[in-house]
């Protein structure tokens, strides 16, 4: 990203907010996996139940399906926070993929440390299929999280210097 | 250049609350690619769909995307709809604009955005998305009921009379579940035994029904439509080929003081026993843990006396496969037991009430066994304590059941009918006696059920006190009841001479590993979850796995034996067809990329990806591949994340897909939430109607 589309970018922002630069809102993506999280998500709307509305949803099939590139690809695109949710181990609705994705990030979290990003910015979880109370309440922390931390600047000022 | 349309549907107020559905749809006109977009109060209607198929026709649309509720509600219905107009459904997406928006945030400016943010982003996708077939596989018309209990019978029997075979699996050494238990049955007191046995024996007898008693799932693989479940038949130590159930053995084992499951621990068994008398398969089995010769070495007296030579000491457990194509889960519920040492460590028990310290003091199953003709009593109301008719016994609704602080808020649902019957039995064996009951809430909807508590305490004079029971504690020859009536306002204090407990229904202890097994999923107190709540209640989110009975939540009978059959009537309208369709959501390899490496093959749960050579004319190979099986492959997409060398990719969710998702979200830059200016057309020719 240059600084051209930057300035653009809080342009953009700017215009959602007559409120000034203080209400910078932050940017979360979650990655969930459609058997559990993402029901647990609609749990959570059928209970009408409330969260701040920052966060993004990519829906996948499941959390196997999770290629740790996709993260870098959304911190390079302006988010702020990046939360992967999907089945408790054990109950995968196809049986492992969630350990396949567990081993794969334990070890992409070591190289993302090593690159400098700030490990707290990054969540991942399982929530149940039954868990819309535990859906909402990650979605509360973890905004809440990225809020104190303020934008993810850092990264992108990485990316841009060549 | 794709036409995408977009679908904004009102919900009703649902969506249109707190989303402005105008602004979506004035937004979602701009994007690129978008050919047409408009909204309505209701998409999923009849005049909606007409919408959506009028717009398919006349933009010759390659694309729709609806923005309403999950795509858990209605995908099918609106992928059906262009179908319908003659569209691969497949180019339809839904964006989730009702359960993650519009009834999680609050009516703002950020909600409408995030809306928009949510159908931009499936816009992206859909306009990516590839027309794909169904996947076509056989259905192996065979069916497997997973417990014995009536609702597992009921299902067995249905999808058996309906002319499949069934392979019926149950733990426990004979069919009959709780129901067997139970003396007589609310609202009609008919015999709970006189309406089941004839169930299970034909269970035992169908020919049809295949029946591995004492047996438990060690393994399910496949999907839909082709599963293959192996059983673990536990050693019986018994040939129940040769046994002729003549009861011999259990007459002769030395080992007699093993309280009996049966009878709740009323009455003793011996360690080779047939659990009740009706048990089907009527043939018995040795419980290794208390026989003397599995314990101490030697006895055999068994093996001895058997006429048939059908006890086998060194039997073991013996693995069978079986195919089947669905699968009923009725595995049922057991009571929560009150005394801190249950199978639920996690929830408090009632130590207060002296459950387990105090033998005249009963749970609901224990009293069942009391007054059932075929119990330790022969039907007779005796303390166990001490053999005498008890003259007044206190019965204790809701224990557990819809109390927080112990950890439990559902409602167990069949206390308040079967404490009535209690006080009903009660009063029928021991016409002197008095019953007490206290209780938080009568609940009785169902057919003539209110009627029935009426009359236990109009005509049968039980007394119903409103309000909970602080203490239980023994002065004497009594049980001291310390509680308080809240319809007075007093504290009472009843002398009991017996004391029964209305304990929860919680799921079978351990039943998670079955479900994790099935791959189906369950709530917190581990009850199966079903599909949809309302639409879709006998089926789990897994195709080919059906529910029936307590396994799901507490039931009584006539529930469970409904849902039963409706899972039974699903099961064989699956086997009406041949073969079925499945969604097409499966890898796919490039062979030019692909360089063998293998990890997919690793990777893979399901067995789907295999090696492939590939050979040139005169047959000298070329390269190797990897080739998935797309009748095997259920698209969890776990190998197109593994692939080095990018070659795997996942139909539906491709990795094109999913980066322009990414992109669309974070499309930094692009004023998207602007109105359009007056007289601009916005991106592309999009029409805002």
């Amino acid at each position: 990203m240059t600084q051209e589309t930057r300035t653009e970018a809080s342009a953009v922002q700017g215009s959602e907010a007559e409120k000034g630069p203080a209400a910078w809102e932050p940017r979360v993506v979650a990655f969930i996996c459609n058997w559990c999280t993402y029901t647990g998500a609609d749990l959570a709307g059928t209970s009408r139940m409330k969260y701040p509305p920052n966060v993004r949803v990519i829906k996948i099939p499941c959390t196997g399906r999770f290629d740790p590139l996709f993260m870098i690809k959304a911190f390079e695109r302006g988010a702020d926070g990046v939360l992967v949710s999907g089945c408790h181990p054990g109950d995968c609705h196809y049986t492992a993929g969630n350990y396949n994705a567990r081993r794969k990030f334990t070890v992409f979290r070591k190289l993302l440390e090593f690159s400098g990003i700030d490990m707290d910015r990054v969540r991942f979880s399982w929530i149940s299929a039954a868990e819309g109370g535990k859906w909402v309440e990650t979605i509360k922390n973890f905004t809440d999280g990225i809020r104190q931390k303020g934008p993810f600047q850092e990264y992108r000022e990485m990316i841009d210097v060549r | 250049m794709s036409k995408i349309g977009v679908f904004v549907c009102h919900c009703g107020e649902n969506i249109a609350r707190t989303v402005d559905c105008e602004r979506v749809v004035r937004a979602a006109s701009r994007v690129r690619g978008v050919a047409f977009a408009t909204d309505y109060k209701y998409m999923c209607s009849d005049p909606g769909q007409t919408k959506i198929k009028k717009a398919v026709a006349e933009f010759g649309l390659t694309g729709v995307v609806v923005a309403a509720c999950s795509p858990h509600m209605h995908e099918k219905t609106f992928r059906k709809a262009v179908e319908e107009s003659g569209v691969n459904p497949f180019l339809c997406e839904m964006a989730n604009i009702r359960e993650h928006c519009s009834w999680v945030h609050e009516r703002d400016e950020s909600t409408t955005q995030k809306a928009i943010e949510l159908v931009r982003l499936m816009v992206e996708k859909a306009k990516r998305n590839a027309s794909l077939t169904p996947v076509r596989v056989k259905v192996t018309k065979r069916a497997l009921v997973i417990g014995g209990g009536v609702a597992g019978i009921q299902a067995a029997l249905d999808i058996a009379d309906g002319g499949h075979e069934v392979v019926l699996v149950e733990k426990e050494p004979s069919v009959g579940g709780h129901m067997a238990q139970l003396s007589e049955t609310f609202p009609t007191l008919d015999c709970s035994q006189c309406i089941l046995t004839p169930k299970m024996v034909d269970v035992g007898s169908h020919p049809r029904i295949k029946l591995h008693t004492y047996s438990e799932i060690e393994k399910v693989e496949g999907f839909v439509g082709n599963f293959k479940v192996t059983i673990r038949k536990k050693a019986r130590s018994v040939d129940i080929n040769k046994c002729t159930g003549c009861g011999e053995c259990q007459m002769k084992c030395p080992s007699k003081k093993i309280p009996s499951e049966f009878d709740r621990g009323l009455k003793n068994r011996t360690a080779i026993y047939i659990p009740f008398p009706q048990a089907v398969p009527a043939r018995p089995v040795i419980d290794r843990e208390h026989c003397i010769y599995f314990t101490k070495g030697k006895c055999k007296a068994c093996q001895k006396v058997c006429p048939a030579d059908a006890v086998d000491f060194e039997q073991t457990d013996e693995f069978v496969e079986e195919m089947v194509g669905g699968i009923v889960v009725a595995t049922g519920f057991d009571l929560y037991t009150v005394d801190k040492q249950g199978p639920y460590p996690e929830y408090l028990g009632y130590g207060e009430y002296g459950y387990g310290k105090d033998p005249d003091i009963l749970d609901g199953l224990q009293f069942e066994r009391l007054a059932s003709a075929s119990g330790p009593t022969g039907g007779k109301i005796l303390r166990p304590s001490d053999g005498k008719e008890p003259k007044s016994i206190v019965f204790l609704k809701c224990i557990g059941s819809r109390h927080p602080s112990k950890g439990i808020f559902f409602c167990s649902k069949t206390c308040c009918m079967y404490t009535a019957k209690h006080t009903m039995l009660y009063k029928h064996k021991v016409h002197d006696g008095q019953a007490y009951v206290f209780y938080m809430d009568i609940r009785s909807p169902g057919k003539n059920y209110d009627e029935f508590v009426r009359r236990a305490i109009e005509e049968e004079g039980a007394i119903y006190l409103r309000g909970r029971v602080s203490r239980i504690y023994r002065s004497g020859d009594l049980l001291i009841v310390k509680g308080a009536d809240t319809l007075s306002g007093a504290a009472v204090e009843v002398e009991a001479e017996m004391v029964v407990l209305a304990t929860a229904m919680m799921p079978q202890p351990g039943v998670e590993k079955v479900f994790q097994k099935l791959g189906i999923s369950y709530d917190e107190y581990k009850w199966a979850s079903e599909a949809h709540p309302k639409l879709r209640p006998v089926e789990c989110a897994t195709a080919g796995i059906f529910l029936a009975g307590a396994c799901q939540g507490p039931k009584d009978i006539p529930e469970a034996v409904a849902q039963a059959s409706g899972a039974a009537c699903k099961v064989l309208i699956m086997f009406s067809q041949d073969e079925m369709l499945r969604e097409p959501v499966v890898a796919k390899v490039n062979e030019n990329t692909c360089i063998a490496c293998w990890y997919c093959l690793e990777v893979c749960p399901y067995k789907a990806i295999f090696k492939k050579e590939i050979r040139d004319r005169k047959g000298n190979l070329i390269k190797r591949v990897a080739e998935v099986n797309p009748s095997l492959c259920t698209g969890c997409g776990t190998c197109a994340a593994t692939c080095f060398s990018n070659s795997v990719d996942l139909d539906g969710f491709t990795d094109e897909q999913l980066y322009s998702e990414i992109n669309s979200l974070m499309a930094v830059g692009q004023d998207l939430f602007g109105e359009p200016e007056k007289g601009e057309q916005g991106e592309g020719e999009a029409k805002a109607a």
